[in-house]
């Protein structure tokens, strides 16, 4: 099959199983198990054939809607870098599709769960392969309701449907801006279609392109979750663990840096938005790994991790490494869906999500243990898994870019961020597998079946070896989005300066083994004293959020909908009942008895008489 | 001949006429009030045979004629509801009669609900 | 002021007198034997205005029949012989109508003829009257006879109640 025909048919593959897989009945859970799976499958090997066979970006672009002179395309726009990051999405979408059979066992909606998965994992395909900006938003927004739906699945967990609200309504403040971006992009370029707006960018006025970028900005950072859209993430944790891979990973928080590298040009060009990027992105690594060390539930430090770890991938996009930014979100892709899922497991035998009822899990799981051991060394930069050089290569990118202070800011929190990255890291693994069972459920656990371990398993593969592709041949140009006239990054590269976050990593991880010597069964973020519960609550920004958004929304929609039922229906219904009622007087008025009926006629017609008669003398 | 004089007689009639129709409660005084209107219009008619020389002579009193057969019809229904109405409700009374009031076979029914919501 | 004029006015105040006490006095049968009065008063001006005939049917019918037949009426109702106390409504809105359809269009007469003269047309004998009504008028006539007989129909429906009842 030709390249041509492979392209639209990567998010076609999964859209069909999900589309089929809504049909079914609930009871079918083997048939929506196999659809799923073999969507997932069915988009991993067209993935695997474009990034095989792509070696020149590629579009295929049909004219859609035309609207004066402003038309509406939809296309693919194929390069080798959208065919890798299909290639993780297809990976991890397969991963937790076979996952979610064994985890979501007993679940008695198994089939629309599964279609939405695959729903999910169409609508990211085609944000990767959209070449217009109108297929894109498609994509974007779908991926905005899926999320909603995964995350509250479970209807009996009294906390997911208010976490589903709530990540579908922050993304959408995001989502606003991201369309208002889009619009104003596909109005001034007169077309939608991403290398024809790429074009015309210089053309723009450079406040036109700031603002755009600024929009877009926003889309990327609910999405992504940035600071300070960022707060829908940890709570996204009452969905289900392979959901929760599903978006951290591969789909959801990728899409938006994904998209920025797609349209990098129009950041570069609208210049002080990258320069919010990279403080939005600094604040997010530091919030990000600061709130992970106070968390106990297994899940909230994975996500907190996740935002600390897209921070450092907006970071690298900031000072201009968009291919470093794409390299970190592969290996990310690949060592996170492996936590999740891990800690999927772990859950799943102990029956709870605190680490304060885990324990000595290394003994008794030990598959699982060394595959998360590994996804935990990718997560920290241990070297030479692949963690190490992605992270290494934004670090790299921040110290050797010299575009004013932004890169040092970069370089040192991101320095900082390694630190704290290894120390709630390894906080995590030795409360997770060393020490003593501290509940029943960690005393009895053991490895769960097969089809969640083995996707564990299969994921430490990459997790431990992605970063070695940094030596392959021309890989930073793959990876380096075609439309940037960037200069060749070089992803791997070992030198002094690699000492420096080494050092970091292993005072990171003495202190916390240190901390966590003193009593094995205590948890060392006890250690944070007064800091512990800001951290646990990632700085009250929940909070803050609540008074000045949540709060001020909702008063403000009390007396809106006060003024709706008082003033607008009161308009409706007054002016009926006002009608109503004057119909009633009149009609009392009308049921007159003989007497004042013909006192009424003929003092009517005595007034028309007299009418007449003055009008008559008057002319 | 000065012709104001019976026109003013006339409309005066009128008046008194329309003021007995108005105030009077007994439906006998009614039809004797209609009667003073009718006649009024009648002397009306006839004047203005003096005053207006018409292609036809005499077109006023043919018309009063036609009238006075008018209103012996008149009178006569009149008197036939007047006296049916008195069979009825042993007055004569025209504050009794409801115009709105609705026939035997329909007062059975619900009134129709002016406003329904 | 000729004799004509002098006629007129008395007998117009008498038939307007009369006719102000036909719809101001509280005795049933004063006010039919009042209205016989201001008939009659009618009737003399049409004499004086030279229509004959119309003055002599005005007799016969009106104050004939009509009143006649009014009293009647007065008496199957069994009104009371003398004063009734309850005849009249609450005066001011009849007054205030009545005195403005009849002042007014006293008005509006006085204004239009003033004191001009006209003179008096060629008797209205029965011979004229009944040569136009022939000649000009059969048509209306004729349908008058039909109207008389509808009336006439329809005042025996109207009296007996067991005239076109279902049971």
């Amino acid at each position: 099959m030709s390249v041509d025909v492979l392209g639209p048919l990567l998010p076609v593959v999964p859209l069909v199983a999900a589309l089929s897989g809504f049909v079914l009945p609930l009871r079918s859970k083997n048939a929506a198990a196999l659809l799923g799976i073999a969507g997932a499958t069915g988009a991993l090997v067209v993935a695997i054939l474009l990034a095989v066979r792509v070696d020149e970006p590629f579009e295929t672009v049909v004219e859609w809607v035309q609207i004066g002179n402003l038309s509406v395309t939809a296309g693919v726009r194929i390069d080798s870098a959208a065919a890798l990051v299909a290639v993780a999405v297809g990976v991890v979408a397969l991963a937790v599709q076979v996952y979610s059979t064994a985890y979501l066992h007993d679940d008695d909606r198994y089939p629309p769960y599964a279609a939405q998965i695959s729903l999910f994992t169409a609508a990211m395909l085609l944000v990767v392969v959209a070449g217009d900006l109108i297929l894109l938003l498609v994509g974007w927004e779908i991926m905005g309701i899926c999320s909603y739906l995964l995350i509250g699945h479970d209807r009996r967990l009294p906390e997911a449907p208010a976490a589903a609200v709530k990540a579908f309504l922050v993304t959408r403040v995001g989502d606003i801006g991201f369309l208002l971006g889009i619009v104003l992009l596909g109005v001034n370029a007169g077309s939608f279609w991403i290398t024809q707006v790429l074009a015309a960018l210089p053309g723009l006025p450079a406040a036109t392109v700031t603002a755009a970028a600024l929009l877009l900005l926003a889309g990327v950072a609910g999405k992504s979750a940035q600071f300070p859209l960022h707060t829908w993430l940890p709570d996204a944790m009452a969905g289900p663990t392979p959901i929760s891979a599903l978006i951290h990973a591969a789909t959801m928080v990728a899409a938006g840096i994904y998209v920025v590298t797609r349209l990098y040009p129009v950041f570069v060009l609208g210049d002080p938005s990258l320069t919010v990027l990279g403080i939005m992105a600094v604040v997010t690594v530091l919030i990000g790994a600061l709130a992970a060390t106070a968390q106990d539930d297994i899940k909230r430090v994975l996500a907190w991790s996740t935002v600390s770890q897209i921070g450092y991938m907006a970071a690298a996009l900031a000072v201009g490494a968009p291919a470093v930014a794409l390299f970190h979100l592969l290996t990310h892709a690949a060592f996170k869906a492996l936590l999740f899922l891990g800690a999927g497991s772990i859950i799943h035998e102990v029956g709870s999500n605190s680490m304060s009822a885990m324990g000595g899990l290394r003994r008794r799981m030990p598959a699982t243990f060394w595959s998360m051991t590994i996804g935990l060394g990718a997560l920290i930069g241990l070297p030479p898994l692949a963690g190490f050089w992605s992270k290494d290569a934004v670090l790299h990118a921040a110290s050797s870019s010299s575009a004013g202070w932004l890169p040092d800011v970069v370089y040192g929190v991101g320095l900082a961020g390694v630190l704290v990255t290894a120390w709630y890291a390894g906080r995590l693994w030795l409360r997770t597998f060393f020490g003593a069972p501290r509940s029943p459920g960690a005393s009895s656990a053991h490895e769960p079946s097969w089809p969640m371990t083995v996707p564990v398993v299969v994921l430490a593969v990459p997790s431990a070896l992605l970063g070695l592709l940094a030596f392959a041949d021309g890989f930073g140009s793959r990876l380096t989005p075609f439309v940037v006239d960037l200069p060749e990054v070089s992803l791997s590269h070992l030198g002094a300066e690699t000492a420096a976050p080494l050092a970091l990593l292993a005072v990171g991880l003495v202190l916390v083994w240190v901390l966590w010597r003193r009593d094995a069964a205590r948890d060392p973020a006890r250690f944070l004293g007064p800091l512990r519960s800001t951290f646990d609550n990632a700085f009250w920004l929940d909070n803050v959020q609540d008074r000045l958004v949540v709060r001020p929304v909702r008063a403000l929609a009390r007396r809106v909908s006060t003024a709706d039922q008082r003033v607008v229906d009161g308009a409706v219904e007054g002016t009926g009942q006002g009608t109503a009622d004057a119909g009633d007087v009149l009609a009392a008025w009308h049921r007159a008895g003989l007497p004042r009926a013909a006192t009424a006629l003929l003092a009517g017609v005595l007034l028309f008489a007299f009418a007449a008669a003055l009008y008559g003398s008057a002319t | 001949m000065r012709p104001v004089i019976p026109y003013v007689v006339a409309a005066l009639l009128f008046g008194a006429g329309v003021y007995g129709v108005l105030r009077r409660r007994n439906a006998v005084l009614v039809l004797m009030a209609v009667e003073l209107m009718l006649n009024a219009v009648n002397l009306i008619l006839v004047t203005a045979d003096t005053t207006v020389r018409a292609t036809l002579p005499h077109g006023g009193q043919v018309f009063a004629l036609f009238v006075i057969v008018l209103a012996a019809a008149e009178v006569g229904v009149g008197l036939a509801i007047v006296l049916q109405l008195y069979r009825l409700r042993s007055s004569v009374a025209v504050d009794t009669v409801r115009l709105d009031a609705a026939p035997a076979s329909e007062l059975d029914e619900p009134r129709m609900v002016a406003h329904e919501r | 002021m000729t004799g004509a004029d002098v006629l007129l006015l008395a007998l117009g105040a008498v038939a307007v007198g009369a006719g102000a006490l036909v719809v101001t006095t509280d005795q049933l049968v004063r006010a039919g034997l009042y209205l016989v009065v201001c008939l009659g008063a009618i009737a003399g001006l049409y004499l004086v205005l030279t229509a004959e005939l119309v003055a002599w049917v005005q007799v016969l019918i009106y104050v004939g029949a009509v009143v006649v037949l009014l009293l009647f009426a007065v008496m199957l109702t069994r009104a009371p012989i003398g004063r009734s106390p309850d005849l009249n409504r609450p005066g001011l809105p009849a007054a205030l109508i009545g005195g403005g359809a009849g002042l007014g269009l006293a008005a509006l007469f006085a204004d239009a003829f003033r004191f001009t003269k006209v003179d008096l047309p060629g008797p209205g004998n029965a011979e004229a009257i009944g040569t136009e009504l022939f000649r000009s008028w059969v048509l209306p006539f004729e349908v008058l006879s039909v109207l008389l007989l509808a009336a006439l129909v329809g005042a025996i429906i109207v009296s007996r109640p067991d005239i076109g009842s279902k049971s």
